[in-house]
């Protein structure tokens, strides 16, 4: 089958059906396909509420924001192609996807890639011992759990304190798992605070910073996790093992934005985009977690819905941009998103500091613009926003922060 | 001679994902009575902080076996929270629910938990397994062309 349309969206997470229906209501003819039976990517596992306080001002699970944006799509004729694989994407506007029906191609005006993060795996820490059964990463850990009414331990350690990490510390415990701690090599937690509250204090689960594991043991399943305090250099601190006799250690250790298949655009690792989405690839837009991993699904879904926008007003060729301004990682900043600035355009800025603060001042210059955040902290990203502007001499935007004390 | 004792407590609002940090003076010798809060962005966080020294409440979120269902569980939450020192026992009752599919997003699956005034409602869609395969293939004809 050969397929024509305005906009192709790549993944029917929060931020590609929130593309599909913004690139739809500018007018565009839409096809979003979905690798998986279902749409909502993570948000079907998400089971936990906390979800849509930004985006539609109410407190919702995963799955009931992902059903809210579907009921919004069921409206529109937005064509939904779940259990499809995009096998290709060329320069020349073509994609190849595969589904129960053959291969099919699709010529497209635009193409907006949400095609979301998969996790760091334990096999990329480098921790030795024996290679057993019961490792899983929380987001699998969490799929056996909420999806598929499987339980994968009796006790469990988890290493890494990230959202997810933290979500699935609770919700083991909830459901009759020994959780024996949460180890976090860094000297602050990973995830949001109020994480940090209603998943482990809560319920008394104990949370070992500045803690790495440095050997797990076992004869086909796991048995034994070694576990160390660090020094502020990063070295092993002598006599501070202990050693947790569980037979699950479960992995919250980051995520790496999912590029693929489209392989000719800047990534680092996420695609590189302006604030209104574009990829170097004029055609191509980017947004959620492929582009850089956000906090909230709030932000994803927002940055999908100004994704399909442009990418629609681009198809209608009634956006073309004349300038990029770069934006550049100043002092104690870590992450910055977006990369590029077109200054007719307002800016949604999202930035994670390098270090914890306690009160932190964030200027963007040549802007001038100072934000005072306190306790500023890595794990929480902070949203900066930029009005359009004409000033034509600038070239160059820098975000730093300081310590206020 | 001041004979009320001041506390100072520091409370995570877990009301939304900002958690504002709360810096409390409070008095709890009759009644709880908050003197100072700094750190809270809304109002929100304030009757939060005050529920959080005299009894913290919880949403419940998990999920519950669903029979002939397209998938085997849905998952549910509570339309209210719930005091957190009964979230164990709550957990105990969800725990031995079972309901036949199909089930639909804001269905009441256990009414008044425990009497807490709350209920647990169906927070996804659980097509039946039979429904599921029609409906599929009526989609997929739709998609040709």
């Amino acid at each position: 089958m050969r397929y024509e349309t305005d906009v192709t969206v790549i993944g029917a997470g929060g931020a590609g059906m929130a593309a599909a229906l913004s690139a739809h209501r500018n007018g565009a003819d839409v096809i979003l396909i979905e690798r998986e039976e279902e749409s909502g990517g993570v948000l079907n596992q998400c089971i936990h509420n906390g979800f849509g306080l930004h985006y539609y001002r109410k407190d919702l699970t995963g799955p009931e924001f992902k059903e809210t944006l579907e009921e919004e799509l069921a409206t529109t004729n937005v064509k939904v192609l779940e259990g499809t694989f995009v096998l290709d994407v060329s320069k020349d506007k073509k994609i190849t996807f595969v589904n129960s029906k053959g291969i099919h191609e699709v010529k497209t005006k635009a193409l907006v890639m949400t095609t979301g993060a998969r996790e760091r795996h334990f096999n990329s820490l480098g921790i030795p011992g024996d290679r057993v059964s019961g490792i899983f990463t929380a987001g699998v850990a969490q799929k056996y759990i909420n999806l598929q009414n499987l339980k994968p331990a009796n006790s469990a350690l988890i290493v890494g304190s990230g959202d997810i990490g933290l979500i699935m510390a609770r919700r083991l415990h909830l459901e009759g798992i020994e959780v024996k701690g949460v180890v976090e090599i860094l000297p602050y937690p990973g995830g949001l605070e109020r994480n940090v509250q209603q998943c482990l204090r809560d319920y008394n689960i104990p949370l070992y910073l500045s803690h790495s594991v440095t050997r797990v043991e076992g004869k086909n399943r796991l048995d034994k996790v070694y576990v160390s305090q660090i020094d502020e250099a990063g070295r092993i601190v002598p006599n501070s093992e202990r050693v947790f006799n569980v037979d699950a250690l479960i992995t919250s250790v980051g995520l790496i934005p999912s590029v693929k298949p489209v392989e000719f655009v800047r990534t680092g690792p996420g695609f590189i985009t302006t604030n209104t989405n574009q990829t170097t690839a004029d055609w191509i837009f980017a947004a959620g977690n492929c582009t850089v991993i956000f906090d909230l699904v709030d932000y994803v879904a927002r940055e999908g819905e100004k994704a399909g926008k442009y990418a629609a007003l681009y198809a209608k060729n009634e956006y073309v941009p004349e300038e990029r301004i770069t934006i550049k990682k100043g002092k104690n900043i870590n992450i910055i998103h977006p990369s590029y600035i077109d200054p007719n355009e307002s800016t949604k800025l999202y930035v994670r500091v390098s270090k914890v603060f306690q009160r932190a001042e964030i200027t963007v210059e040549p802007l001038g613009i100072e934000i005072i955040e306190e306790e500023a902290r890595p794990s929480e990203m902070i949203e900066i926003h930029i009005k359009s502007f004409k000033e034509k001499r600038i070239k160059e935007i820098e975000v730093s922060a300081h310590e206020l004390g | 001679m001041n004979l009320v004792e001041y506390k100072k407590k520091k409370i995570i609002c877990t009301n939304c994902p900002l958690g504002c940090k709360i810096n409390l003076i409070y008095t709890d010798a009759d009644e709880v009575e908050i003197i100072e809060a700094q750190g809270n962005t809304c109002k929100r966080g304030l009757e939060f902080a005050k529920q959080e020294i005299t009894d913290p409440v919880r949403v419940v979120v998990t999920s519950v076996k669903v029979e002939d269902g397209e998938i085997p569980m849905t998952s549910v939450r509570s339309d209210k929270p719930v005091p957190l020192r009964l979230m164990e026992e709550i957990m105990d009752v969800i725990r031995e629910i079972k309901v036949n599919a199909p089930v639909v997003k804001g269905d009441i699956i256990v009414e008044n938990i425990l009497n807490t005034g709350a209920n647990i409602i169906s927070t996804r869609t659980v097509n039946s397994r039979d429904s599921k395969s029609k409906e599929q293939k009526k989609l997929k004809e739709n998609y040709d062309g």
